[in-house]
C-alpha cells in the first residue's frame, strides 16, 4: 500500500510547545484565588486513631480550611471495591493513610499547619507480606470484609493439566518474585479543583482516564449532596503516566472537598516524596509455575499459582491477574493451562496498574521457566520457542481469536542479530545471549463494559480540520497519531489537522488511555469520523468540479478529478461553496469506535481484544562473577506492531519500554520494611540514567492487521514486557546461575556463584 | 527582610525584590511567573530545573536566589530568538523525537546548551556527563543523545 502521511516519522505535534517551557503542567496551572492543600499521612503503618486535634492548625494565620474524615459523608469510600475513604478515621492501615488535610493561601502555610496537627495512635501489629497475612492469627486490615484474602477469585481453567503433567517427557517447576517498582513519572501527582456559582466542578487532572474520572467525581458529589451537576475534566500536559493515573485517588477527593468548603480553586500537587510513598506502585508478585512438554518439545501444560501484596486497599493492581492470564494462557501454543491468583491485603502501599498491567511479572515466569525447560529437555531455547510459537488463525485456550501474529518473525529476527547459533553456550563463563517473547492486547482491552472512543471531526472554511477525540496524551503522541491517520483518510497534510483531547465539555467519551490501545481504538474512531467526512466532501467536489464521486482524488488539501487532472479545486474553496449558499452545510461527522472484543466470561475466557501484539527481545551481556555486575552488550526488540502508522513515535515507545524494563530487571526496587518505604527518592531507588543507556536495535515486523487502522495494533506497553526474562536467561547463559527474584543486581549474582560452587 | 536583587536573566537587566532563603527555583516560578523551569523533585537529583548560570549548568532547585547576584542566567524561555525562531537544540529535540511527555526536556535542553557552549564538538561521553544529572523516565535518553548530536552538527 502507497500512504502519503502513515509510516513517515512526523515529529510530535506537542513537541514545540514543550521544548520552548510553554506546555502547562499540573503544577503551572494558577488560578485567581488559588488555595494550596498539603494531606497528613499516617505517622504508623497499622494503628488505632484515638484522638485528632486541628485546633492549632485551624488558628494559623492564612489557613482557609481543615479536612478530617468527618468532613466526608459517611461511608463514602473511592475504589472499585470501595473499599478507600478518602481520610480515614478508626484504624489507619498503611503509612500513605491520608488522616487530615488543610488548605491554605501558601504551600508554605499549608505545610506548617499540617505539622500543627496533632494525632494520638493506638500502635497495631502489622502485617507485611502476603503469606502472614493469610495466617489465621494475623491481624484482619478490613474487619468489615472479614479476611485478608480479597474476594477476587481469579482462576482460569483450560483442558487438563494433571493428565498433561504426567503424559509430560519433560516437566519444570519454579517459583519466582519480583520486586514493587514505581513509576517515576517526571511530574508528580496534582490537581486543581474548583466550583463554579452553581456548584459544577472543574477539575484541571493529568488523569489518564478523564471520562471515568468524571464519572468517579459526580459519585462523589452526589455524596456532598450536590445533584445533578457538573463534572469538567480539563487535562492538562501530562508528565508521564505508565498505568500510574488510571485510577481516581484520596488526595482528589480532598482537594474537591476543600474547594467545596472555601469556594475557591485548591491545587494539590505531590513533593517527590509524597509522589514516592503515596502513589500506588506495581504489585510485587509470588509466583509458582510448571511447565511440561513432549519429547518433540511442543508445550503440554503450564500451571501457575500467585500471589499478589495488594496492599492496605484496592486499586486497579487488584484486577493484573486478568491480563496475567493472557501470556499464561496464550504465550505460545500450550493446551491445558491452570492459573490461579490471590490479591491479599497487607499493611504496605496498594498497587496499581504500570506498563503491562501484570503482564511483565507473568512473563518473567513463564520465559525464565521455558529456558529451564529447554535446558530439562536438551532443546536449544530458541528452538522451543519456535516450535510452540503462535500462529495466525489460531484459538488460544482462553479464547483469543489471533488474527495476525508475526511472533516466528520477531524470534528468528532476534536470533539472527543476536547470533544466536555462534553465541548461545560459548560465552566462556563470562558472555551469555538469552530471549524473550510476549503477547499483549494489540486491539484494545475489553474491561470495561465499553472499549469505545469517540470522535467528532470538522472542516472550517479554509480547509483545517479539529477532531475532538476522547483520546488521552500521555507523551506517546496520541496527538499525532490520529492527526496522521486523519490527514491519510482525506487527503491533506498533518499540519492540517489540529487534534483537541483535553476536555469533557467538548471531546467525546473514552474508556481511558491503558491497554496500550489508543492507536487502534482511537485511531479507528478518528478513521472512522474522517471517513463519513469525507463522504460528504466528495459530494460537494463532485457538484463542484462536475465529476462523479469515484473519479476524485484528494492530495494535499486539493481535490483533482483522476481522469481529467486540470479539473482541480482547494478543499477550503469547495467547502466555502458549500457553507455560504441559501441551505448550505458545514462539514462535521462523528463516530464512535467500540472494538469487537469481549469481556472475559465467568470462567475468564474470552476475545478480550480485537488483535494481540507479539514481540521478542534478545540480549548478550558480559557478567563480571568478580563485582556481579551485568553489562548489556546488545540488545534487539523485535515487534510485530501490524503497521507503524509513526516509526519515530514507535521506536521511542520502544526504547522507552525497554529502558523501563532494563530498570525493572537489573536496578529497581522499592524497600518496604515494617510498611515504610526506605528509599523514596532519586538517589536511593535507582531509575537509569543516560550512564545506563544501552544500545537497542528496533525490528519492526509488519503484518497489516485487517482490523486496525491502516493495519496497526498497540505498542505502548509491550516494550518492557519480556526485557526482564531476556535479561535472565542471557544471565543463565553467561554464569550458569538463575536468578529468579528481580531486581537481579551484582549481589544476588555473586550468592548464588557462591552457592553454586559450594552446594549445601 | 527582603532584599534587592540585580542580575540578567535571558539577555535582561532585571531587579527584584527577594527574601534570602528563596532558592532560584522559586524566584523563577513563583514570583516571575517562568513557568517553563520545571521542579522534579526539589532535591537537585533530577535535573528538570536546570539553568544555565555564567556559562554552567546548575539546579535552580538548590541554587541559593542571592547567589545570581550580578550573573547571567539563561532558563528554557531565553534559548530561542526574539522573533521566535527556535535553537537549535529544540528543532533537533523535536524533529529526533528526543520529547515525549517532555517534563525533563526543558532541564535536558539547558544541560545540552551549556555543554555546546563550552564544547563545539563534544563526543558520546562529554554528552552522557552534561546530562547525566538529568533524569527522563519515558525516552530511555537515546533519541535525547540522537538530537544534541544533530544539534551539534548544525551549529559546528
Amino acid at each position: 500500500m502507497n500512504f502519503n502521511v502513515v509510516g513517515q516519522k512526523i515529529p510530535k505535534k506537542d513537541a514545540p510547545l514543550k521544548v520552548t517551557g510553554q506546555a502547562i503542567y499540573i503544577d503551572d496551572v494558577e488560578l485567581p484565588g488559588m488555595l494550596y492543600g498539603k494531606i497528613l499521612f499516617s505517622k504508623y503503618p497499622h494503628a488505632r486513631i484515638l484522638n485528632i486535634d486541628t485546633s492549632k492548625a485551624e488558628k494559623l494565620f492564612g489557613v482557609k480550611a481543615v479536612l478530617t474524615a468527618k468532613d466526608f459523608p459517611p461511608n463514602f469510600r473511592i475504589g472499585f471495591m470501595k473499599d478507600n475513604p478518602p481520610l480515614k478515621s478508626g484504624k489507619v492501615l498503611s503509612t500513605r493513610d491520608e488522616i487530615a488535610a488543610v488548605c491554605a493561601i501558601s504551600p508554605e502555610i499549608a505545610e506548617e499547619a499540617i505539622n500543627l496537627i496533632e494525632v494520638e495512635y493506638e500502635v497495631l501489629p502489622g502485617v507485611f507480606d502476603p503469606i502472614t497475612a493469610m495466617r489465621e492469627d494475623s491481624p484482619i486490615l478490613h474487619e468489615e470484609i472479614g479476611s485478608n484474602v480479597l474476594k477476587l477469585p481469579w482462576k482460569l481453567t483450560c483442558g487438563d493439566v494433571e493428565k498433561a503433567k504426567k503424559e509430560s517427557a519433560y516437566v519444570v517447576e519454579d517459583t519466582f518474585t519480583t520486586q514493587w517498582v514505581t513509576h517515576c513519572c517526571m511530574a508528580t501527582s496534582g490537581c486543581v479543583a474548583y466550583f463554579d456559582v452553581n456548584n459544577n466542578l472543574t477539575m484541571y487532572s493529568n488523569t489518564q482516564i478523564p471520562s471515568l474520572a468524571q464519572n468517579d467525581f459526580l459519585e462523589a458529589l452526589q455524596a456532598f449532596g450536590l445533584k445533578n451537576k457538573r463534572v469538567r475534566i480539563i487535562q492538562v500536559t501530562i508528565g508521564g503516566g505508565f498505568g500510574s493515573k488510571l485510577d481516581t485517588y484520596p488526595y482528589e477527593y480532598i482537594a474537591i472537598l476543600l474547594a467545596l468548603k472555601t469556594r475557591r480553586p485548591v491545587k494539590i500537587v505531590f513533593s517527590r516524596d509524597e509522589e514516592f510513598f503515596a502513589t500506588s506502585p506495581r504489585q510485587c508478585t509470588i509466583t509458582k509455575i510448571s511447565q511440561g512438554c513432549d519429547k518433540e518439545g511442543r508445550l503440554t501444560f503450564r500451571e501457575v499459582e500467585m500471589m499478589l501484596d495488594n496492599g492496605a486497599y484496592t486499586s486497579w493492581g487488584a484486577t493484573t491477574p486478568s491480563v496475567m492470564m493472557m501470556p499464561i494462557s496464550s504465550l505460545y501454543k500450550v493446551p491445558n493451562v491452570k492459573y490461579t491468583a490471590k490479591c491479599v491485603y497487607t499493611n504496605n502501599t496498594y498497587c496499581q496498574a504500570m506498563r503491562g498491567y501484570g503482564n511483565p511479572q507473568a512473563t518473567f515466569a513463564i520465559e525464565s521457566s521455558l529456558d529451564h525447560l529447554a535446558e530439562e529437555s536438551g532443546i536449544d531455547p530458541y528452538d522451543l520457542r519456535m516450535i510452540n510459537a503462535n500462529e495466525p488463525g489460531e484459538i488460544t485456550p482462553q479464547g483469543f481469536k489471533v488474527t495476525t501474529c508475526g511472533l516466528k518473525e520477531c524470534i528468528e529476527e532476534v536470533a539472527k542479530r543476536l547470533n544466536w547459533k555462534e553465541k548461545r553456550g560459548k560465552g566462556q563463563g563470562k558472555r551469555g545471549v538469552g530471549m524473550a517473547s510476549l503477547i499483549h492486547v494489540g486491539g484494545g482491552a475489553r474491561v470495561y463494559k465499553s472499549d469505545g472512543c469517540g470522535t467528532i471531526i470538522k472542516m472550517d472554511d479554509f480547509g483545517k480540520v479539529d477532531v475532538f477525540t476522547g483520546a488521552s496524551d500521555i507523551g506517546q503522541g496520541a496527538d499525532t497519531v490520529i492527526a496522521q491517520i486523519v490527514a491519510e483518510e482525506i487527503g491533506i497534510t498533518v499540519e492540517d489537522v489540529n487534534v483537541i483531547h483535553n476536555d469533557t465539555d467538548v471531546c467525546p467519551w473514552d474508556v481511558g488511555v491503558h491497554a496500550s490501545r489508543t492507536t487502534f481504538v482511537a485511531g479507528n474512531s478518528a478513521l472512522y469520523a474522517a471517513r463519513k467526512m469525507k463522504a460528504k466532501l466528495l459530494e460537494i467536489i463532485s457538484k463542484v468540479l462536475e465529476v462523479p464521486e469515484d473519479d476524485i482524488v484528494i492530495k494535499n488539501g486539493v481535490a483533482y478529478s483522476k481522469s481529467n487532472p486540470e479539473k482541480s479545486v482547494p478543499l477550503a474553496r469547495a467547502i466555502r461553496r458549500a457553507h455560504f449558499t441559501r441551505g448550505g452545510c458545514m462539514l462535521m461527522a462523528e463516530h464512535f469506535y467500540d472494538p469487537n472484543n469481549e469481556n472475559l466470561d465467568k470462567e475468564f475466557k474470552g476475545n478480550l481484544s480485537a488483535a494481540y501484539a507479539y514481540g521478542t527481545h534478545g540480549v548478550e551481556v558480559e557478567v563480571d562473577t568478580e563485582t556481579g555486575k551485568v553489562k548489556i552488550l546488545k540488545y534487539v526488540a523485535a515487534h510485530d506492531v501490524g503497521r507503524a502508522i509513526n516509526p519515530l513515535l514507535l521506536e521511542g515507545q520502544i526504547y522507552g519500554g525497554v529502558l523501563q524494563g532494563i530498570g525493572y530487571a537489573l536496578s529497581e526496587r522499592m524497600i518496604y520494611e515494617g510498611g515504610y518505604l526506605k528509599n523514596g527518592n532519586f538517589l536511593d531507588y535507582k531509575i537509569l540514567t543516560v550512564r545506563d543507556v544501552v544500545p537497542v536495535e528496533t525490528v519492526i515486523v509488519e503484518t497489516d492487521e485487517k482490523e486496525g487502522p491502516f493495519g496497526a495494533k498497540g505498542i505502548g506497553e509491550p516494550g518492557l514486557v519480556p526485557t526482564a526474562p531476556a535479561i535472565a536467561n542471557a544471565i543463565y547463559d553467561a554464569i550458569g546461575v538463575r536468578i529468579k527474584d528481580l531486581p537481579i543486581t551484582p549481589e544476588k549474582i555473586l550468592r548464588a556463584l557462591k552457592e553454586k560452587s559450594s552446594p549445601k | 527582610m527582603k532584599k534587592i536583587l540585580r542580575f540578567n536573566l535571558n539577555g535582561e537587566e532585571i531587579e527584584v525584590e527577594v527574601e534570602p532563603h528563596w532558592t532560584l527555583l522559586y524566584l523563577l516560578r513563583e514570583v516571575l511567573k517562568l513557568k517553563g523551569t520545571k521542579e522534579g523533585c526539589g532535591y537537585g537529583e533530577c535535573g528538570a530545573c536546570t539553568v544555565v548560570i555564567d556559562g554552567k549548568a546548575v539546579n535552580s532547585c538548590l541554587y541559593p536566589v542571592m547567589e545570581v547576584q550580578g550573573k547571567k542566567v539563561i532558563t528554557i524561555e531565553g534559548i530561542s530568538k526574539p522573533d521566535g525562531d527556535l535553537h537549535p537544540l529544540q528543532r533537533a529535540f523535536i524533529e529526533e523525537g528526543a520529547v515525549q511527555c517532555g517534563f525533563c526536556t526543558p532541564g535536558m535542553i539547558m544541560s545540552a546548551y551549556a555543554l555546546l557552549e563550552e564544547k563545539k564538538d563534544p563526543d558520546l561521553e562529554d554528552i552522557k556527563e552534561a546530562i547525566e544529572g538529568n533524569l527522563c523516565r519515558c525516552t530511555g535518553y537515546i533519541k535525547i543523545i540522537d538530537a544534541i548530536n544533530v544539534a551539534k552538527r548544525r551549529m559546528g
